[in-house]
């Protein structure tokens, strides 16, 4: 394992038999054998970020002992070693959504900075007076606020399609929002406070159909569904590291080559370049162009490997699982009198929005993290969600590939108790 | 008692379910709003200072039941009090839910407030015993913004 130049590098197979049993993956995330306020821990917040396998801590701890060097300029042995593991993890990463070219991937920190380069470079070049971007009202904060910034510097105009009271976007409105005034529509895939899948493929042939290009929020679809860039012919994708298992710090922007290629550079500095006079800088080839700087190269091998970690498993019976959980943790919630489900799309992902009776959702908090359970509560960065249900906030209980049925009845029983205490 | 029933006391509860002083004060002197943008809570308190005493005191908003209770029993703590008496409350109440485990606080001054101690159990709890107190503290001082406790 420690040799340099015979790199044993630690394979990322996890050991699943056909029928999933999440059984078969927990042993692989060291952290839920921990005991939180004297009980097992019961890790329901995947959607704010998921856990980590031991594959991936493994390759951190590689890279770190073995390995650190900066990439793309070194001449010595572990700066060609770290950057052919870097590089190794874009095609990886390219393969796994199905890019056409490695070019097309951009490393940056996470989906925030993957929407925030393409506001600010594409935007600023494309969008002017009088364009339009739409988005949608299930909006995380960060697919909202760079289009607002844009917007107001540019004097372009945002528009909202609207959603109906289950959580699902009309398109009807969507239609109607459609013109030539529209340069960019850009909309979560899998809503994060709500689980609405959104039909995005649809989405994204009426934009095409009036020239705009589409950027998916890929946060949390990503971890939970295949996704094929080419397939949805989405013109801009964007995820997160953390969210699918993998390190903080490190996400993907996809681009389509061709818009990538007519992007100004969206932070100056080294790596970006190809020679830099004070007269004139020439700019580096994609995607070198848009990551300036040393990049999280620990984070981006350590991606690589939760992308094998995930294939691995596949990510259809993945789905296939949460699935299962969603119906089961569905049904058990609604035994429990009082109990108001938030987002009830048809199409959704493992994702329990809820309130309980007057019970704030910071309470219900509290009483679950004494029982060793971790839900999120707050407004989940969708403040215009929380307005449109009329509610302050919800308790949140998100599904991962290594939770169980009887997670889901820890989770009740926990409910059991906040409804015993605030009674 | 476990930690949790010291925390939501029934004494906190029944203040959660009636606020005290949960209105809007009419010939206000001194206003401030408190906004916890973690978790959305927000109080606005609304108090009536004369002659350097809290004459009457009021407050709105929507929040927790750690951040309704505290509100209400500040209210009733510091009404009629002078505002040197309501800024040392201020001091001893934040030293109270901010303590180090087992480490003492001023449980005479503090009276039927001492009913919050528990909330120094729960690190992730403290802002919201203290929003109201900021907007306390912000109102007192003049400082007619929201406050925020992030
Ligand atoms: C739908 C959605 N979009 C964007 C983000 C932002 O992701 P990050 O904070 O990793 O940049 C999140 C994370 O919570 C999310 O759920």
């Amino acid at each position: 394992m420690s040799s340099v130049n015979g790199k044993a590098i630690q394979r990322a197979t996890p050991k699943v038999t056909q029928a999933f049993d999440p059984s078969q993956v927990r042993d692989d995330f060291p952290i839920l054998k921990q005991v939180v306020n004297g009980k097992p821990l019961v890790y329901l917040d995947n959607a704010a970020t998921s856990q980590k396998p031991q594959a991936v801590l493994d390759t951190l701890l590689r890279y770190y002992t073995t390995e650190n060097a900066n990439i793309h300029r070194g001449v010595h042995t572990l700066s060609a070693l770290a950057t052919e593991d870097y590089e190794g993890a874009r095609a990886k990463v390219r393969r796994f959504l199905n890019a056409k070219e490695d070019r097309e991937i951009v490393f940056v920190r996470g989906t925030t900075e993957g929407i925030n380069l393409v506001a600010s470079s594409y935007g600023r070049r494309f969008i002017g007076p009088g364009d339009e971007v739409i988005i949608t009202a299930m909006e995380h904060h960060s697919n909202i606020v760079p289009w607002q910034m844009l917007c107001e510097e540019k004097g372009a105009t945002l528009r909202v399609i609207p959603m109906n009271d289950d959580g699902e976007l009309l398109m009807d409105e969507y239609d109607k929002l459609l013109s030539k005034r529209t340069k960019l529509v850009s909309v979560v895939y899998v809503s994060n406070s709500l689980g609405t899948i959104n039909p995005v493929r649809e989405i994204i042939t009426k934009a095409h159909s009036v020239g705009a290009p589409v950027l998916l929020d890929g946060a949390q679809s990503t971890p939970h569904m295949a996704v094929d860039v080419q397939a949805l012919d989405c013109d801009f994708y964007a995820f997160s590291g953390h969210k699918l298992y993998g390190p903080t710090g490190v996400g993907v922007l996809y681009g389509k080559a061709a818009l990538l290629d007519a992007m100004p550079p969206y932070q100056g500095g080294g790596d970006m370049i190809k020679s830099v006079t004070f007269a004139k800088t020439i700019y580096n080839d994609l995607p070198y162009k848009f990551e300036a700087g040393t990049p999280n190269i620990a984070g981006g091998i350590g991606l690589g490997t939760a992308v094998d970690y995930v294939t691995g498993i596949g990510l259809e019976r993945i789905a296939a699982h949460e699935d299962e959980l969603l119906v089961y943790g569905t049904k058990r919630l609604a035994e429990i009198e009082g109990l108001r489900l938030i987002g009830t799309a048809k199409h959704k992902t493992g994702i329990l929005s809820f309130t309980l009776k007057d019970i704030h959702p910071h309470d219900i908090g509290t009483v679950l993290d004494q029982e060793g359970i971790a839900i999120r509560t707050g407004h989940h960065c969708t403040q215009p969600v929380m307005e449109r249900f009329g509610i302050p906030a919800t308790a949140r209980a998100s599904l991962g590939m290594y939770n169980t049925k009887a997670e889901i009845d820890a989770l009740v029983l926990g409910l059991d108790k906040a409804l015993e205490v605030f009674s | 008692m476990s930690q949790l029933q010291e925390l939501y006391q029934e004494v906190v509860l029944e203040h959660t379910r009636r606020p005290r002083n949960f209105r809007k004060l009419e010939g206000a002197t001194h206003s401030a709003r408190g906004y916890n943008p973690f978790c959305g809570d927000n109080v606005t308190l609304l108090l009536k200072v004369e002659g350097g005493v809290v004459k009457d005191v009021g407050f709105q908003g929507s929040g927790c039941a750690i951040s309704t209770s505290s509100a209400s029993m500040m209210t009733e703590g510091i009404k009629g009090k002078t505002v040197e008496e309501a800024q040392k409350l201020f001091t001893a109440f934040h030293g109270m839910v901010t303590r180090e485990q087992g480490a003492d606080f001023d449980a005479e001054l503090l009276g039927d407030l001492e009913i919050l101690s528990g909330v120094s159990e729960f690190p992730t709890r403290v802002k919201c015993a203290t929003l109201a107190w900021h907007a306390l503290q912000a109102a007192l001082t003049g400082r007619m913004d929201a406050v925020s406790t992030e």
